[in-house]
């Protein structure tokens, strides 16, 4: 096989924006999802059955259905619920939403992580619900999750690929875009597999620091 | 727990009485003479299990109460009652003349909203038998938390009053030290002080030496004991039989929900009268015999 560099060279602008477009997509998408998450998981937690319960149903829902076809309800469904979305708008908003369950689940095991005694006493001395979980849940429990979160985000980070099928111009549909053009499938195919490596390791590398920091903040010694 | 509607109970009409004027007056800073708690009636129930069938108690101010009593005759629930940590469902608790927990609407007793609850029980502190404190705050930041969040004192006031309270439980040294590295009777030190910041006028303990390892109970007991001293409120629920004996005002022996007996220190331990108590006691006995075994 010979490996022909120009493909990439001619195209360089193309690769480059479709790297952006899918970083974009990711970032925006992975922000979007743990809002969405720890609001589903608070009310989860501190909500009454009548708000459990659907939540319960909407994550079983998201979990048990392939992100392919929820990408398909909302781009080319959505219009007949009269929600008219951009590709971009689109693909943010169902990779957020796909990914707020997974992020839910992993708050929900976060918070009943917190021993209740713990609450009991701050529910004594008179700490709100939200002071409560701001200042003595979140803080505790961001150290057992964080490998968890770190791995989802790197699941949405792949997941992108997905959004070349509304038509989002982000990596994956550039490259084979390129490939069906110059027939260089081989050479597109493992650029693309570069470029979402160089993405994961990233976010790998940056999840394994805040570890680290977070580990140090909760281990420190008397001084 | 889903109980938004529970039914009045059983209470006396007399009590209905005294209940209208406190109404009234909510906020009144009671004399010396009324007593800072009031249960009447107060049962509690799990599922099919009535672990507190009709408690009636009076804490007078700077009264000392011990609740003494086998491993599920209640006496902590009724304590966690106290704090509406646990919803008591017949009856009431008064504390300072305010109904704890609960409101009387047309359509009957409903949960009272968190803010209410809060401020019926703001003179109430609790100490539990797990410490409970926070591990990611240093002891500092335990005692303060509160004073920052609840009662909005600057950083520098919390912690004045918080070095302050730290150091009458003799531990203002380890002010920067989290709780890990704390031993347990240090660690439940630091959460005496910690309600004690917030200046309750009852303190409410929850077996607070029953973690503890035998050789951490007596620096425990002497913080408890200065403050019996220093004329606080305090109901104590507790195996420490030398403490009661030593401390209480009145000890009250509870069994399967009910209370048994009640008196003094000397009435409960050395007269008791009613075979459970004694039979209670004599087991405590036995089992510290073997002191009496040696000497003789």
């Amino acid at each position: 096989m010979t490996f022909d560099p120009s493909i990439f060279t001619d195209h360089l602008g193309d690769i480059g924006s479709g790297f952006l477009v899918t970083l974009g997509t990711w970032s925006s998408g992975v922000v979007l999802g743990l809002a969405l998450g720890m609001l589903i998981a608070v009310a989860q937690v501190f909500g009454n059955r009548f708000v459990r319960a659907p939540l319960r149903v909407f994550i079983e829902l998201i979990r048990s259905t392939p992100f392919l076809v929820q990408l398909f309800l909302v781009y080319y469904g959505g219009p007949s619920f009269g929600i008219s979305l951009d590709p971009i708008p689109a693909g943010i908003l169902g990779l957020g939403v796909y990914g707020s369950v997974y992020f839910a689940e992993i708050f929900r095991t976060g918070f009943e992580s917190v021993a209740r005694g713990q609450l009991e006493a701050a529910d004594c001395l008179g700490i709100t619900r939200l002071q409560c979980i701001w200042r003595i849940q979140v803080p505790q429990m961001l150290v057992m999750i964080l490998p968890a979160l770190v791995n989802m985000v790197t699941v949405l980070c792949k997941e992108t690929a997905v959004l070349s099928i509304i038509t989002i111009p982000e990596l994956t549909m550039v490259l084979t875009g390129i490939g069906s053009e110059t027939f260089a499938f081989v050479e597109t195919l493992l650029m693309l597999c570069i470029g979402y490596l160089i993405l994961v390791e990233l976010c790998s590398r940056l999840g394994m620091l805040l570890e680290t920091r977070v580990g140090r903040f909760m281990s420190r010694q008397p001084r | 727990m889903n109980s938004l509607l529970i039914p009045g109970g059983n209470v006396a009409a007399p009590t209905r009485e005294t209940t209208r004027e406190s109404l009234d007056e909510p906020m009144k800073t009671n004399g010396d003479q009324s007593p800072v708690l009031t249960l009447s009636q107060v049962g509690k129930s799990f599922g099919n299990l009535r672990v507190l069938k009709g408690i009636d108690l009076q804490v007078q101010r700077s009264e000392v109460v011990c609740l003494i009593g086998p491993s599920g005759s209640g006496k902590s629930t009724l304590l966690r009652s106290m704090a509406f940590l646990e919803e008591y469902d017949e009856g009431e608790i008064r504390i300072e003349g305010q109904l704890l927990g609960w409101q009387d609407t047309d359509k009957g007793r409903r949960r009272a909203p968190q803010s209410q609850i809060n401020q019926v029980r703001r003179n109430v502190g609790m100490v539990f038998q797990q410490f409970n404190l926070w591990p990611h705050m240093t002891a500092l930041g335990n005692v303060c938390e509160a004073l920052r969040r609840v009662r909005k004192l600057s950083a520098d006031e919390a912690k004045k009053r918080g070095m302050a309270m730290l150091d009458k439980v003799g531990l203002a040294h380890k002010a920067e030290t989290y709780p890990a590295q704390l031993s347990g009777g240090q660690q439940q030190r630091v959460a005496i002080a910690r309600a004690l910041a917030m200046e309750p006028h009852i303190m409410l303990f929850d077996e607070p030496t029953s973690a503890l390892d035998p050789e951490l109970v007596g620096e425990v007991l002497q913080v408890m004991k200065t403050l019996a001293k220093e004329g606080m409120t305090m109901v104590v629920v507790t195996h420490e039989m030398g403490f009661a004996a030593q401390v209480a005002d009145s000890v009250i022996f509870l069994d399967q929900g009910e209370i048994v007996a009640r008196g003094t220190p000397q009435q409960i331990f050395h007269n008791a009268e009613q075979p459970r108590l004694q039979q209670f006691l004599q087991n405590y006995l036995d089992r510290n015999a073997f002191w009496q075994d040696a000497k003789a």
